[in-house]
């Protein structure tokens, strides 16, 4: 008989990267979860309630009892759901650098990229190129499997699915070359090796959308510095 | 035959992060190595165990380095599982500890950053938010002895080292701590109650005296 896990309930957006994060993670581990599309120019009442702190996506509602911020719901979705597809790895020094190099795609690579790509200012952009080809550096001297979890997908490899995904798109749409298989060979073989991922492929949204919406934003960025 | 730890902390006087870490280290009677760094001078240890922040606090044991304060305080709670938990052990209540370090990193220092370095209307601006996220925090402990409940735990070690730095931001800001947030206030004196925190938590005006003579070497610069 199956386990009771509980209700759970997961607010995001088909945009959003970090509710992406959360959602590979349940469909990775094959939670059962009821799906809440959320209008950020029109918060519902609900995740304002669960998350009145940031009122952000992604939103996770275990048992009627809500946590915010990606990361933070991911450690908790591998302890709950633990026996299925564990995300972290078991020993605390192996833990320490999963949390490590999943923060420092959160602190380093996503802001340079943004920089990289949404900076009316030349100088400011470079600066962010610079600074991102030199995280993406740090990361590819990381990668030593198949994936940073090993031989399948781990907390790593779901903090960096921007890299997989959203970098290409950025640089699709605003005409970047940031992450290159021959500047970065591994890392760039992960990023195509993550998204062909059956589970991880069903999950991401439709590329030419997000190519669309970051080519509309780039646009408006030029617009407005001039 | 029963192998010795070799624990080292790199830190740098007055820093809240490695206070932290050296908090969870006495709340787990674990023996260390107290190494001070000079900041404007690092040392190549520092370089070599932290090249990509190249910061303090980095604990280093058995050889191993381990960065970012939030990071090193669950690591010692996981190796030294065998006394005084620092994280809740119920899944939920470890989450929501990990939200509000989180919350404290994303918003305390930055907030106290824009505050010193800036004038007029945007110094006015940064010191009501820096005094909304304590509101907010004090609001999150409601009426707790700790963060952690009747235990002190992962958000108290998170927040108690910021302690010592309110008299800072009283001074730069022009606003009491105690009148804004008094309840924020006694749950820092019981923390300071504690031994392991009251040992390594330095005077507030020792602090101040500090951050006034970095603000003048900036400025010199």
């Amino acid at each position: 008989m199956a386990k009771d896990y509980g209700e759970v309930k997961f607010f995001g957006t088909v945009g959003s990267p970090f509710a992406k994060r959360v959602q590979i993670a349940l469909d990775l581990k094959g939670v059962q979860y009821t799906y809440f599309e959320e209008d950020l120019r029109n918060k519902s009442e609900l995740l304002l309630k669960y998350n009145p702190i940031h009122k952000k996506v992604p939103v996770l509602v275990h048992k009627g009892r809500p946590l915010a911020e990606s990361l933070v719901i991911l450690e908790y979705i591998d302890e709950i759901w633990g026996s299925n597809h564990p995300l972290l790895p078991q020993q605390p020094y192996d833990k320490a650098l999963a949390r490590f190099w999943s923060r420092f795609i959160d602190d380093k690579c996503l802001p340079a990229i943004l920089k990289a790509a949404f900076t009316a200012n030349k100088e400011e952009r470079e600066k962010g190129s610079e600074e991102s080809l030199e995280a993406l550096e740090y990361l590819e001297n990381e990668l030593k499997d198949k994936f940073f979890g090993g031989e399948s997908i781990g907390l790593v490899d779901i903090a960096a699915s921007y890299l997989a995904f959203w970098l290409p798109a950025i640089e699709e749409a605003v005409g970047l070359k940031l992450l290159t298989s021959d500047k970065f060979p591994k890392l760039h073989k992960w990023g195509q090796e993550f998204t062909n991922h059956p589970v991880v492929k069903k999950t991401l949204p439709q590329r030419e959308k997000v190519v669309g919406f970051f080519k509309a934003r780039y646009a408006s960025i030029i617009a407005a510095s001039k | 035959a029963m192998s010795v730890d070799e624990v080292v902390l790199l830190d740098a006087w007055g820093s809240m992060f490695g206070m932290r870490a050296r908090i969870a280290l006495e709340e787990k009677g674990v023996k260390y190595e107290h190494k001070e760094e000079n900041l404007s001078n690092k040392s190549p240890l520092l370089l070599q165990m932290n090249p990509i922040y190249k910061q303090i606090p980095v604990l280093i044991h058995n050889g191993k380095p381990i960065s970012e304060s939030a990071i090193i305080v669950q690591y010692i709670d996981e190796v030294w599982n065998h006394n005084t938990p620092i994280l809740p052990s119920h899944p939920y209540e470890r989450a929501q500890a990990r939200f509000w370090v989180d919350y404290i990193d994303k918003k305390v220092y930055p907030t106290w950053n824009k505050m010193w370095r800036s004038e007029g209307e945007d110094h006015e601006a940064a010191k009501k938010e820096l005094i909304s996220i304590f509101k907010q925090l004090e609001e999150t402990l409601g009426d707790k002895i700790f963060y952690g409940g009747d235990t002190f735990g992962f958000v108290d070690v998170g927040l108690i080292t910021f302690y010592c730095w309110f008299y800072t931001f009283e001074t730069y800001g022009n606003f009491k701590m105690e009148a804004e947030c008094p309840k924020l206030i006694a749950w820092a004196k019981r923390c300071m109650q504690r031994e392991t925190v009251s040992k390594i938590i330095p005077d507030e005006k020792e602090v101040y005296n500090a951050v006034v003579e970095m603000k003048k070497e900036l400025e010199s610069k």
